[in-house]
């Protein structure tokens, strides 16, 4: 028989399969650096030490995971529509477009919890539509989001380009980007909240942006298991088909999960645009929208699990960093074969273990 | 006859730039054709022109690279198989996480191997596939224009050139002409009939995965070895996208695939020509259009505005057997 439809409970389901794929990827990565010659151990523990050490490292770690739990929660929105919105790095560079002019306008006029609302809406309302399109499309012409989000990546990154270096650049200047917003366009630094533990921040950006991705996270929450579109989206999700045949409206489902998705991608910008370099550049997104997809996936679209998943990510992204500086055999690229190898257990290979499992659950269970 | 010459020089760069992606479109056309999404083109291009530099560089033996980008290739290929075939799990994600693993893995292991910040020290001359010219050449250099098109645009282009130009037929007669290419369509619109005659799904289409594995690896050898001689960072730049691009605007067919990669070529081409230069009354036309234009037209292709994109009907689906 099939072992395909044999449930398992949920702690082997949502707890250790998930746990051993993990493993699995981290075995593999190590396998890597062992392959070059490195100690994989010692790497780890030079990781661990970079991200987690000293009070800076925490807030360098604690900005990364900033960053992915805006994108994780993107990819999670529109993946529970049962859709693959991987565009979430293009909503997020033009969501720093949003986020860059509501700064430019006001920063020399109000203190920055002034600005900090308008950021948001810019850059919210910017991110969701760049993701409109490939949802219009989806939904009215079966076009597929796949494909159309990848080109909207492209195109949204020659955009950006185009904007930096013919309009934003500020005269004079070599580099393509914004003047340097004023504090009343930057948001401040939590160094009062890594004191309360007795750490010291330093140069690290962690910053106001940390807050508004919790009470995103739980917005999320409250939107997906506690309201009636939440359910539509889940619904849509499962099956389509039911979902249309139930009354589901399918255009407006798919759209509107496709503009909080991209509102959420853009959001992201707030992080490091406001947040750290204080300036809108190029390319300053990074690939935290792909990491969104690695995140969703290992935070099985929930987002606590995202939270967890995005500090994961935020540790591997600054550790991998200092590891660089400590052995120099490894570049900080060894970061995006990890990444690589997380989705491809946590994701594609998600079902690769079920078999054996059920077979060890019903030899247990006694079945 | 100053534009002319212009014309010529655009035309063969337009011709150069196709090439990878007629590899790569071709590749996507057999995988998709039996119902594989594989957003993964772009990482077996990048792991194939690693790996195709790295032999050609340590044997001086281009064929060789070129063996070594098919091999690498093709393993990305099973794995991204064994994924998405034998364990059903999701195609899409497969496919990113198998780019990843390329874009990092590639510069990883070439820092560590030759400690050049992810490049690999240049092939020497007899490592590459070098410029062919054709018979005829310098007879046909004073005929007007047909003498600078066929010694600029035809002749003076390197095997792989020629080979990709042969695939185009070659793919039409396997995927229209062969019981085999009639099973790899019929697997990708209704692998449910496929299977009741008796054919192997799996296995078919594990066939098609690699088919597209052995075309990227021509791809990535193009990349490293022929068009320049070095492995650079990074260095496919979302070519496999524009492939993917090409393969859609094509409509999944194969003499179309060309045409779309020839003309995607062409925009590529006129970019790097039209950098800094100005238009008469126009001023200087960003490039940025001209990079952004292949995307462009993909995506009003697939709104249906050019006719029909119509995929694979079961195309990012796995099969099942049974319950």
């Amino acid at each position: 028989m099939s072992t395909a439809s044999v449930p398992l409970p949920a702690w082997i389901s949502y707890g250790v399969i998930p746990l051993i794929n993990l493993m699995l990827a981290f075995f593999f990565s190590g396998l890597v650096i062992w392959s070059i010659g490195e100690n994989p151990f010692e790497a780890l523990k030079f990781l661990v030490q970079g991200a987690l050490g000293r009070g800076d490292a925490i807030g360098f770690t604690l900005f990364y995971a900033t960053s992915f739990i805006f994108t994780g929660l993107s990819v999670a929105v529109a993946f529970h529509a049962g859709l693959f919105n991987i565009g979430s790095e293009g909503q997020a560079y033009i969501g720093g477009l949003g986020a860059a002019l509501v700064a430019l306008a006001l920063d020399r006029y109000v203190p920055w919890y002034v600005t900090m609302p308008f950021a948001i809406a810019g850059a919210a309302i910017f991110g969701a539509a760049w993701a409109f399109i490939p949802a219009w499309l989806q939904a009215k012409r079966g076009s597929h989001i796949v494909i159309t989000t990848i080109m909207f990546n492209f195109i949204a990154a020659a955009l950006m380009v185009y904007l930096l270096v013919n309009v934003f650049i500020v005269p004079g200047k070599m580099a393509p980007e914004t003047r340097t917003f004023l504090p009343g366009g930057q948001l401040p630094k939590l160094d009062w909240l890594m004191a309360l533990f007795g750490l010291r921040l330093g140069p690290a950006p962690f910053n106001v942006s940390f807050v508004i991705a919790l009470v995103m996270c739980f917005l999320v929450w409250v939107l997906i298991w506690r309201t009636k579109l939440g359910y539509e989206m889940r619904t849509l999700g499962v099956s389509p088909t039911a979902a249309v045949y139930a009354g589901v409206p399918y255009v407006r489902t798919v759209i509107v999960a496709m503009l909080i998705s991209g509102a959420l991608a853009g959001m992201m910008a707030l992080n490091v645009v406001m947040g750290a370099s204080a300036r809108l550049q190029v390319e300053f997104v990074a690939g935290a929208g792909f990491v969104g997809i690695a995140v969703s996936l290992m935070g099985r679209s929930h987002p606590v699990g995202i939270l967890f998943a995005a500090l994961l990510f935020g540790i591997l992204y600054q550790g991998g960093a200092d590891l660089s500086f400590e052995m120099p055999n490894i570049t900080r690229d060894m970061i995006v074969v990890i990444q690589g190898l997380v989705i491809l257990f946590a994701g594609a290979l998600e079902y690769m273990l079920r078999p054996a499992m059920v077979r060890l659950y019903q030899q247990f269970a006694g079945k | 006859m100053e534009f002319f010459d212009i014309l010529v020089s655009i035309l063969g760069s337009a011709v150069r730039l196709s090439i990878p992606l007629l590899f790569t479109a071709l590749a996507g056309l057999f995988s998709e054709r039996a119902g594989i999404f594989d957003i993964g083109l772009e990482g077996k291009m990048l792991a194939s022109a690693f790996a195709s530099a790295c032999v050609a560089y340590m044997t001086g033996n281009a064929w060789l690279g070129l063996l070594a980008g098919i091999a690498v290739s093709i393993a990305f290929s099973l794995i991204h198989g064994f994924a998405s075939i034998t364990n059903r799990g999701n195609q899409i994600v497969s496919g990113v996480a198998l780019n990843f693993v390329a874009a990092g893995l590639t510069i990883v292991l070439g820092q560590a191997w030759f400690g050049q910040g992810g490049r690999t020290p240049q092939v020497p001359g007899e490592g590459r596939f070098a410029p062919i010219i054709l018979p005829g050449v310098d007879a046909m250099r004073e005929v007007p224009f047909i003498g600078p098109l066929y010694a600029n645009v035809i002749s003076g282009n390197n095997i792989l050139t020629y080979i990709a130009f042969l695939m185009v037929p070659l793919s039409w007669w396997v995927l229209y002409r062969t019981r085999f290419g009639l099973r790899l369509r019929a697997v990708g619109e209704n692998p449910g009939a496929v299977d009741t005659a008796g054919i192997s799904v799996p296995w078919m289409r594990y066939r098609a995965v690699i088919l597209a594995g052995f075309l990227c690896g021509f791809a990535g050898t193009y990349l490293a070895v022929a068009q320049s001689a070095a492995f650079i960072n990074n260095m496919s730049a979302g070519k496999g996208y524009i492939a993917l691009a090409a393969l859609i605007f094509a409509k999944w067919r194969p003499v179309p695939v060309m045409f779309a990669c020839l003309l995607f070529g062409f925009l590529d081409a006129v970019a790097n020509f039209m950098q800094g230069k100005v238009v008469p009354g126009i001023g200087e036309v960003p490039v940025q259009i001209f990079q952004a234009l292949p995307y462009v037209l993909t995506c009003i292709l697939l709104a249906g505005f050019i006719g029909v994109a119509r995929p694979p009907k079961a195309g990012g689906v796995p099969y099942t057997k049974e319950r």
